[in-house]
């Protein structure tokens, strides 16, 4: 069978919960920022699916990637400039031990 | 079944595989080593969908660039040969069972609906073009996110900075 959009949305649907799942399960924040990556690609490629099969004409699609890239690239790195200051204080990256930034 | 079909396949598994041992293992190291995989995989899709300039934009941001942040951060953080701890069963069967119900009823979703190609002819998704629009004032440009993307980005480098900068220690 060829591949067509309906491929590709499903490995996208796939990758998407295989994130979610990374994100309930786990309890390490470096983990947790992993599972955050791989939601953010699935995302990715959908929006290269629809517009290669959907909007041939236009390159909207291809421009939300870009910024989405850009967007987590600086998200991961103010993630582990937290990561490592709540190291520094804490000794450990659990989220369990991460509890007063609620008050 | 051609050649394209196969490497489709053979990709898609690939990424969906590493994926899942990426959160599935004990070993901390290993799974940043099983998301580098993933992330490549995804590269090449992007490659098997001839959109080369973003498949590159993959490969030098999110192999290069993320996932080398992360291993660092877990040899910052991490004490060499230990593994994660256990987490308890039940909470992995309701996450499983969360997940699952949500893949499937997307899917059902998806498979439900009709796609229309939109009409219009096809723009070459090449780098010329891709830079023209970028930069481009007109209606269809994209200068003006591109301009925000870059302060976005400019914040978060001074902010990484203010926050992992180590406080000084009092010298009264």
């Amino acid at each position: 069978m060829e591949p067509g959009l309906y491929h590709i949305l499903f490995i996208s649907a796939a990758l998407f919960f295989v994130g979610v799942y990374g994100f309930f399960t786990r309890r390490n924040l470096i983990t947790m920022l992993m599972s955050i990556e791989l939601i953010l690609n699935s995302v990715n490629l959908n929006f290269i699916a629809f517009n290669k099969y959907l909007w041939p004409q236009k390159m909207d699609g291809l421009f939300f990637t870009i910024f989405i890239i850009a967007i987590a690239a600086a998200e991961a790195a103010v993630a582990i400039a937290i990561i490592i200051n709540l190291y520094r204080s804490h000794q450990s990256i659990d989220v369990a031990n991460a509890e007063e930034l609620k008050y | 079944m051609n050649g394209a079909t196969i490497i489709f396949y053979l990709l898609a598994a690939l990424t969906l595989v590493s994926g899942l041992l990426s959160v599935s293992t004990r070993q901390i190291f290993r799974a940043a080593i099983y998301l580098l995989f993933s992330l490549i995989g995804i590269a090449g899709l992007y490659f098997w969908l001839d959109y080369q300039f973003i498949a590159a934009v993959q490969i030098v941001v999110y192999v290069g660039g993320i996932v080398v942040l992360i291993i660092f951060s877990i040899f910052l953080t991490q004490q060499a040969g230990e593994k994660l701890a256990k987490q308890k069963i039940g909470r992995k069967i309701f996450s499983a069972l969360a997940a699952f119900c949500g893949f499937a009823l997307t899917m059902v979703q998806v498979y439900q609906h009709t796609f229309y190609e939109s009409p219009g002819e096809f723009v070459p998704v090449s780098v010329f073009n891709i830079g023209k629009k970028m930069l481009g004032v007109t209606v269809e440009g994209y200068a003006l996110p591109f301009e925000i993307i870059s302060m976005l980005l400019l914040a978060a480098m001074i902010g990484c900075i203010v926050i992992a900068m180590r406080s000084k220690p009092e010298t009264m």
